[in-house]
């Protein structure tokens, strides 16, 4: 099961590193900026070096997980301190540790409590990257939680006029979501095993147990099957995460009054928390549930159902909107919808496409949010129907906005096309009329983006913005390597498939598909 | 022998008399001389008991012992007599009156 | 590398494709340095220069040196001896054939010759998910390696034209950088081998398209039309990708070389497909067929989808002649050359019908309009019509050869018409006029390519209109009215185009000159403009159809022969290959050029005499000018429909969002916070009033009680004392 152990504690060291920095900027004196900031971007600094070297050192060619650490943590009940990645997980601890640094330089401007903002954001990157690496659901529930607090007081503190409200929406939203998926771990705990010495709550065993059937004969509640309880309540946990349709509102107030990098992190990284988790979790554990040994059951027709309506719901309300940042939020909604329908196709074009627009939306998103921080320092405000003819006073600021809004809108020969075009490949296979109706998202994603372009970039030049300086360095050097990302893995899509590949495949092999 | 009842008697009168002094009196030298009369009643009455159970000597013992520590009360007391007089520019025994609420 | 090989086209392939994207990626990186910013034309000049030379390179490779001959014995080493590849030329071919599945003669195999580089092991692995797996490769046939030449060398013009055409613009450099990516995307959707693909390269030319159209942004016309066109193609190609998923859903492969082996398959009975969704095999692969060609429709602009093509006149005209003549409206006519064999007869009859219908709509539009860009638009429309309705009745070559053929005439018209723009500035004929000796050169040659597109004999669209008009009629003939249309209807629109271009001609260049001071500035285009007409011009007058031995002997549309019918075959049609004996042609020959003198006849009535006069005509036929000159009402139609019914859902699902599903959770917090208040006030009343009447009790005890302390020393000795005693008398008492 455990396959390759590592000693150097690599996992170990990109989660908890930023700790040291959360101290290290502890006992830096409040008005020393520069040394906090500093401080901040060498701790971000340092997951990002370990994980580039955690892809040299990945084995692409495995399906299980790898880099193992693992230590007894509270023997009483099996709850172990076990990390790994494997295909699914390794790349979004890449998104999350390039996302966190280029956050801390995004956030250079910052002047309001300088120490506790970015203290909270190395405090951040150690919840997000600890749920992508746990491989106990202790653990894993513990960096969930961890994750919830700080962006709670990053919105609550450092955001915009509502801040408050959409601090608490969020976090209420979260922890109904975190109950849920609490009741569903403790049930799963005491279900896994008959005496105490059994139980785990290791995701690997789960995982094992779970595909050898042992959820199925738990007793029925209420008319529904034990599994499937487990199943929804995991689902809504994630599903509030992702955001899926009824649970998304959470999502545009978060992002509106979100100080930029924080909205480049919420975009960028804690959506993808959502479908990692449905992967990794209902997915994994439960795959009778979404699939009836001949097809998929109801449940899977429903996730996709839900990203139908994701798809087209999140893009015609983009639509309307007249805030850039807004637009920009709804459209996450949009995309998402993709990763839901390639997850429901079950297969290996599915998922890959699900994984691939989890990882390209988070560049790409983060790349919008960027560009929209940019134009609200300038203007202060983020009116579409206020700016106009853009694109002439500030060319490179527009040449970076195009690349970033056609990746989103998912023109071919860009990073974004990928994951939409192989969800929609998987999801074709089962659910052709789901698809049929899918395709409208990405015209009315097209309408919106195209108007969004009309309005702000093109257009007559308007006095107002003539001085407008074009990009800083600062903001050149946090932009580009989105774009570079965007354009390489769009001609590239391979670097990001083949690393997956594997994993994808152990993973559709659970519902039928050849591997 | 057959006097302890006087010398009880002196004992306790002197005892009323320091106590009636030390409650009363408002000037704090006052105050310590009612303490040395209390003392002292105390000395009478180990010296007297000690002759009347048998001529022993350890009441004799304390007696001198309660001599020796009431010199050394006096000098403490006139000790903190000088500093009360120093912060309340009077010996006055009812103006510190802080431990109260 | 066995793929680098000395004499083999992958070298040339690779440099076509690679080199206008070097160019597009050094004008965008250095657009700030002075170099760029006043020679931004030098590299992209070079670097599709050079293209040109590779594509004539691979063109006398494929095309002249072509030896049909040798495809037999060809065929035979590539099946029999498997690595055949080495040794002179005739091996050089062994190696160039194609088909992956290398059956017997006398099979359904693609008889013609191709060369692939995934023979020579190029390939470019791109995305392996485990079950789709693009590998992308190059793939050039006759159809290719004509359209590679066409499209460098109408590049390669237009660049050259818009070192005069763009000169002193602002954005000068940037305007080469993007034509750069559009040859780049434009040649790259000409090579690839991939269904997927050729769909990325597909939307790429649309966004080329989509920033050219776009280039002078302050405008207010060009960023509606821009939008309207990427828009419109989005439609298109959303009905493309939905074409492709069913296709890899039903074959399992997005590679053409794959697909047609496996429909080969099929077609030869030694596989089925089995029935999806309910469907059987041929519905099947029409619903495909039809879904595929919403790709083309938009990007061809067919009816109803051509809306956006008048608009994109809102471009530059270097941009009109090269995107929205000559290449990129053409690569849908190239697509279904491409994937002909895909196609069923149903299928094949609604691109007929739909090319039809835009031949005749879009002509009679063009007869109607003002503006001198939008005339040569509505004429690209209605021409791309024609070619639709070839392949649609099965004149593969045909289509294809007016393909060609139009693209030189057209940019040159274009261009011509640029020229035009250039010199007196504006786009409405009605301001022009007299020009005909101030511009010579403009006007000679841009007579010479409306001669060319009205399909006078000896120019070159005559050649590829008649036999358009010949495999119409072998389509139609004795079968019934409907199947006749087609053909009527390309015959009779030879004379509306005739007339309509000749009204072009007579407004711009004869007659006196209706605006004095813009006419007072004409003046002819300089050589950098003037060339490229000449060129082309050249080239609507002495096409690659000629038959004379220009190229060994070998005429361009035989080579272009169909491939096999797979679809109709698959099905059970039978493959016919009608083909049009003597009389045909010389009836079609005959019957064009009475049409066209009724047309000259028509528009001599019209404009010269000026007996009715224009006046009248449109006063007798009001509605019906009305309708016309209002384009139909499609565009009003879509206002009123999709457009409408799109902003409308916008706004209703926004204010669902915020009114009911953000209310909802709204309504949860302030029930939440209801219930908060609602235990805070027991918590207060019941819970806290017993703490507070204990509080209350035990604090006026003490406020009693603390008299006593009174911090006097005598006080606390008294109070001792007397306690003392106390005690001391209980005890006495009790005891």
């Amino acid at each position: 099961m455990i396959s390759t152990f590592d000693s150097s504690h690599l996992l170990s060291w990109i989660t908890l590193s930023p700790l040291l920095g959360v101290l290290a900027i502890l006992f830096t004196p409040r008005e020393k900026h520069d040394v906090i900031k500093t401080l901040a971007a060498a701790f971000t600094g340092i997951p990002l070096a370990l994980s580039v070297w955690m892809y040299v050192k990945f084995d692409q060619s495995l399906a299980g997980y790898q880099l193992f650490d693992d230590f007894a943590w509270v023997e009483a009940f099996n709850i172990r301190y076990t990390v790994g990645v494997d295909g699914l997980s390794s790349p979004l601890v890449l998104l999350t540790s390039i996302l966190m640094f280029f956050a801390v330089f995004s956030s250079w401007n910052t002047e309001k409590g300088v120490k506790g903002y970015f203290m909270l954001l190395l405090l951040l990157e150690v919840g997000v990257n600890g749920v992508f690496v746990s491989l106990d659901f202790f653990l894993f529930y513990v960096y969930w939680e961890l994750m919830l607090l700080p962006m709670y007081f990053l919105i609550g503190i450092w955001g915009g006029p509502r801040r408050e409200y959409a601090a608490i929406k969020f976090f209420l939203y979260t922890l109904a979501g975190s109950v849920l998926m609490l009741v569903a771990m403790i049930a799963m705990y005491l279900h896994s095993g008959p005496t105490a010495a059994e139980r785990t709550f290791s995701l690997i065993t789960l995982a094992e147990r779970g595909q050898n059937g042992l959820f199925a004969n738990g007793p029925m509640l209420f008319g529904m099957e034990f599994r499937h309880w487990l199943f929804l309540f995991l689902f809504i946990g994630f599903a509030i995460k992702v955001p899926v349709f009824p649970f998304h509102t959470w999502l545009p107030d978060a992002h509106v009054e979100a100080p930029t990098a924080i909205s480049v992190i919420l975009a960028g990284i804690l959506l993808k928390l959502g479908g990692y988790g449905l992967m990794r979790m209902n997915m994994s554990i439960f795959p009778g549930v979404m699939w009836d040994g001949s097809g998929p059951t109801a449940w899977a027709t429903g996730i996709a159902l839900l990203g139908m309506i994701n798809c087209v719901y999140g893009a015609f309300v983009a639509m309307a909107q007249t805030d850039m940042k807004k637009l920009v939020a709804y459209s996450s909604v949009a995309h998402m919808g993709f990763v839901l329908l390639g997850l429901a196709a079950m297969n290996p074009n599915g998922i890959a496409g699900a994984n691939l627009q989890l990882f390209n939306h988070g560049t790409s998103s983060a790349m919008l949010f960027l560009l929209v921080g940019v134009i609200y320092d300038r203007a202060h405000h983020r009116e579409i129907a206020k700016f106009g003819g853009l694109a002439a006073h500030m060319p490179m600021y527009a040449s970076l906005a195009f690349l970033g809004i056609f990746t989103s809108l998912g023109l071919p020969g860009l990073a974004g096309f990928w994951g939409e075009a192989l969800s929609l490949i998987g999801a074709y296979e089962h659910f052709p009329k789901i698809v049929l109706v899918s395709t409208i998202g990405l015209i009315v994603t097209a309408a919106f983006f195209l108007m969004m372009i009309r309005k702000v970039f093109f257009g007559p030049k308007k006095e107002i913005y003539a001085g407008f300086p074009d990009l800083t360095l600062r903001e050149w050097a946090c932009l580009t390597p989105f774009g570079l990302l965007c354009i390489v893995l769009g001609v590239a899509p391979f670097l990001l498939s083949d690393w997956m590949k594997p994993s994808i495949a152990a993973l559709a092999s659970l519902f039928g598909a050849k591997s | 022998m057959e006097h302890l009842s006087g010398y009880v008697f002196i004992g306790a009168a002197m005892f009323v008399l320091g106590v009636f002094t030390m409650v009363t009196r408002r000037n704090a030298i006052y105050v310590l001389m009612g303490a040395e009369l209390i003392l002292n009643a105390a000395a009478l009455n180990f010296v007297a008991f000690a002759r009347h159970l048998g001529n022993r000597l350890d009441g004799q013992m304390f007696a001198i012992f309660i001599v020796i520590l009431a010199a050394a009360e006096a000098a403490v007391a006139l000790g903190i007599v000088l500093q009360i007089h120093h912060h309340f520019p009077s010996i006055d025994v009812s103006k510190p009156d802080r431990l109260g609420d | 590398m066995e793929f680098f090989q000395h004499d083999t086209p992958g070298w040339y392939a690779l440099a076509i494709l690679l080199l206008p994207l070097a160019g597009f990626c050094f004008n965008a990186f250095t657009y700030r340095t002075e170099f760029t910013r006043k020679r931004g034309h030098l590299v992209p000049l070079l670097t599709i220069g050079t293209a040109l030379f590779c594509a004539l390179s691979i063109f006398k490779h494929a095309v002249i040196d072509y030896e049909p001959g040798h495809d037999a014995t060809a065929h035979a080493a590539a099946t029999h001896g498997g690595g055949g590849h080495e040794g002179g030329a005739a091996g050089e071919l062994a190696g160039e054939h194609a088909t992956a599945a290398g059956h017997a003669a006398g099979s359904l195999a693609d008889p013609r010759w191709h060369w692939s580089s995934k023979d020579h092991g190029g390939s470019y692995r791109l995305i392996d998910t485990g079950a789709l797996r693009i590998d992308a490769g190059i793939t050039i046939d006759h159809l290719t390696a004509t359209m590679l030449v066409v499209v460098t060398l109408v590049a390669f013009l237009v660049h050259l034209y818009s070192t005069a055409y763009m000169h002193g613009d602002k954005r000068y450099s940037r305007f080469f950088a993007f034509l750069q990516l559009f040859s780049f995307s434009m040649l790259g959707l000409l090579l690839t081998d991939n269904l997927l693909l050729l769909f990325c390269f597909w939307e790429l030319v649309g966004l080329c398209s989509y920033f050219l159209i776009g280039f002078w942004f302050e405008n207010d016309d060009p960023p509606k039309a821009s939008m309207k066109a990427f828009m419109t193609n989005r439609f298109g190609d959303v009905g493309f990708l939905v074409g492709i998923l069913l296709v890899y859903r039903m074959f399992g492969t997005t590679d053409l070389s794959t697909l047609y082996s496996k429909l080969q398959a099929v077609a030869e009975g030694s596989a089925s497909i089995p029935p999806l969704f309910g469907w059987e095999a041929g519905t099947l692969l029409t619903i495909a067929g039809l879904c595929l060609f919403m790709g083309p429709m938009a990007k061809s602009a067919q009816f109803p989808m051509h809306v956006w093509l008048p608009d994109a006149m809102a471009g530059p005209t270097p941009v009109s002649a090269l995107i929205h003549a000559a290449t990129m409206v053409a690569a849908g006519v190239y697509m279904v050359g491409r994937i002909y064999f895909f196609f069923t007869p149903s299928c094949l009859a609604a691109i007929a019908g739909i090319g039809t219908v835009t031949a005749l709509v879009a002509a009679t539009i063009g007869l109607v309009h003002n503006n001198i860009k939008k005339v040569l638009a509505y004429s690209t429309c209605s021409q791309l019509g024609y070619m639709m309705l070839s392949l649609g009745v099965g004149g593969y070559s045909a289509g294809l050869f007016h393909l060609y053929t139009h693209a030189f005439f057209k940019a040159c018209l274009f261009l011509g018409a640029g020229s035009v723009i250039h010199s007196v500035h504006t786009e409405d004929m009605r301001e022009m006029g007299g020009l005909k000796e101030k511009m010579p050169v403009t006007y000679r040659t841009m007579l010479i390519a409306t001669l060319a597109l009205a399909g006078v004999p000896f120019f070159s669209g005559a050649f590829s209109k008649e036999m358009i008009v010949e495999h119409a009629l072998t389509w139609g003939f004795g079968t019934n009215v409907a199947k006749m249309l087609p053909a009527i209807i390309a015959i009779g629109g030879g004379g509306l185009t005739f007339f309509y271009m000749m009204r072009l001609i007579n407004l711009t260049f004869f007659g006196q000159a209706r605006d004095a001071h813009k006419f007072d500035h004409a003046h002819e285009s300089p050589p950098a403009m003037t060339i490229p007409l000449i060129v082309l011009a050249f080239l609507s007058l002495f096409s690659v159809g000629w038959p004379i031995p220009l190229f060994g002997g070998k005429k361009l549309p035989e080579l272009l022969s169909p491939p096999p019918a797979l679809a109709s075959i698959a099905l059970g049609h039978e493959e016919h290959h009608g083909h049009a004996g003597f009389a045909l042609a010389f009836a079609v020959l005959v019957i064009s050029c009475l049409v066209l003198w009724a047309g000259y006849v028509l528009y001599q009535k019209t404009y010269k005499q000026r007996a009715p006069g224009p006046e009248v005509w449109v006063a007798r036929f009001g509605s019906l000018y009305t309708t016309v000159s209002r384009l139909y009402y499609v565009d009003e139609f879509y206002k009123a429909t999709v457009v409408r019914l799109g902003y409308a859902t916008s706004r209703v699902l926004a204010i669902v969002d915020q009114k009911v599903l953000d209310a909802a959770v709204n309504g949860v917090g302030a029930l939440g916070q209801l219930v908060g208040h609602a235990f805070a006030l027991f918590d207060r009343v019941v819970v806290d009033g017993l703490v507070n009447v204990w509080w209350h009790l035990s604090h006026a005890l003490s406020k009693k009680l603390r008299r006593i302390q009174t911090g006097n020393l005598q006080d606390y000795l008294a109070f001792a004392v007397g306690g003392m005693a106390l005690v001391t008398l209980l005890f006495l008492f009790l005891a």
